[in-house]
């Protein structure tokens, strides 16, 4: 049995999505942010492959046909867009406002912990993309000589975090305005926080996707003038 | 056979978004080319939201799925974390919490500013 769990392609993919569906149905009985299923799907995927000591190569055998998927997922965050054009056209001025502002929030908020951490040159520009898209941020962090495995790897804890501080955070600043909380959420926590605002609204879920792409242009254009601060 | 034909479609803008990234010099995944491209052809009425609607949404809802892997990622880069974990994780909850509320506040600030004067000029 152990031998076949460790050998099948299958497998993975489907702990991967059961346990995102026991997510959703935990979130919908308990109203709590850590009962969010991605992460939820995430740790419980972690404790099987470490409980039946599967490589995490074996696992990601089957389960990159998942991450295939997210190309043409992105590119079909064109359909909300179009959907809400008229909302994008009206509003331009503030949304491009709020992805610029959370863009060089990131930015300064990554230097000053830099400064205050002492990180070197290599570790301070590697945290530089952590509010982008992966595909973006990898290509950043490489062109500005990062650990690109650092980067991946806090773009991804970001992203999850995004997705499961979003609903807390729009209570505490007051953020009602569901073309806010998109902008929010796409510009913070990029394609995972899309994730999320798409689970709130249909508003919430294009305006995230569009912040997606904004803010990565952004970023690409802010970091290597970030980068010679330290 | 709607399903296939828009699942063609859908197909047909990602392989276009790789296309244009081959193309052109820009730091910009396949995705987000794809992305402007079907938006385009949908706006500019080029392609009928119906010839890619089911499919499309369907992708659009699966698309939190997509992120379990590189999630599950984590625990191979678990080494490289562990000896600058606790700064890591201070500046990304904080700094993620601050980028969240800065961008969504000055979006609605923004867009408060603009009603407003349009309530004046009524």
């Amino acid at each position: 049995m152990k031998d076949f769990i460790q050998e099948s392609v299958f497998f993975g993919v489907f702990i991967s999505l059961c346990t995102y569906e026991i997510g959703l149905l935990l979130k919908k009985k308990v109203n709590f942010p850590l009962f969010n299923p991605l992460l939820i799907s995430i740790a419980a995927t972690i404790v099987f492959l470490v409980g039946f000591d599967i490589d995490y190569a074996t696992y990601e055998e089957g389960a990159k046909y998942l991450s295939y998927f997210l190309t043409p997922s992105t590119v079909c965050l064109a359909i909300p867009l179009h959907q809400q054009f008229e909302k994008l056209k009206k509003n331009w001025v503030a949304i491009l406002s709020g992805i610029l502002a959370g863009c060089l929030t990131s930015a300064i908020c990554v230097f000053l912990f830099a400064v205050v951490f002492s990180y070197e040159h290599k570790e301070y520009v590697s945290l530089l993309p952590k509010s982008i898209t992966t595909a973006i941020g990898m290509g950043v962090s490489e062109e500005l000589n990062g650990y690109v495995t650092i980067s991946v790897a806090v773009i991804v804890v970001t992203g999850i975090l995004g997705n499961v501080i979003a609903e807390m955070i729009y209570k505490i600043f007051h953020i009602t305005e569901p073309i806010a909380k998109g902008v929010a959420l796409g510009t913070s926590a990029h394609a995972m926080g899309t994730a999320k605002a798409l689970e709130i609204g249909e508003i919430e879920g294009a305006m995230s996707g569009l912040s997606i792409a904004v803010s990565g242009v952004i970023t690409v254009v802010l970091a290597p003038f970030f980068a010679t601060l330290i | 056979m709607k399903y296939v034909r828009q699942f063609v479609i859908i197909m047909l803008f990602t392989f276009l978004g790789e296309v244009l990234k081959a193309l052109l010099p820009f730091p910009v995944p396949a995705s987000i080319y794809g992305l402007l491209a079907l938006l385009i052809a949908l706006e500019t009425k080029l392609l009928p939201l119906a010839s890619v609607r089911d499919v499309g949404e369907f992708f659009v809802e699966i698309m939190p799925l997509t992120f379990i892997p590189a999630g599950v990622g984590l625990l191979e880069s678990w080494g490289v974390m562990k000896p600058m974990l606790g700064s890591l994780v201070l500046t990304v909850v904080v700094s993620t919490i601050l980028v969240m509320a800065v961008s969504g506040l000055v979006t609605q600030g923004v867009i408060a500013l603009r009603k407003r004067r349009n309530m004046d000029e009524v």
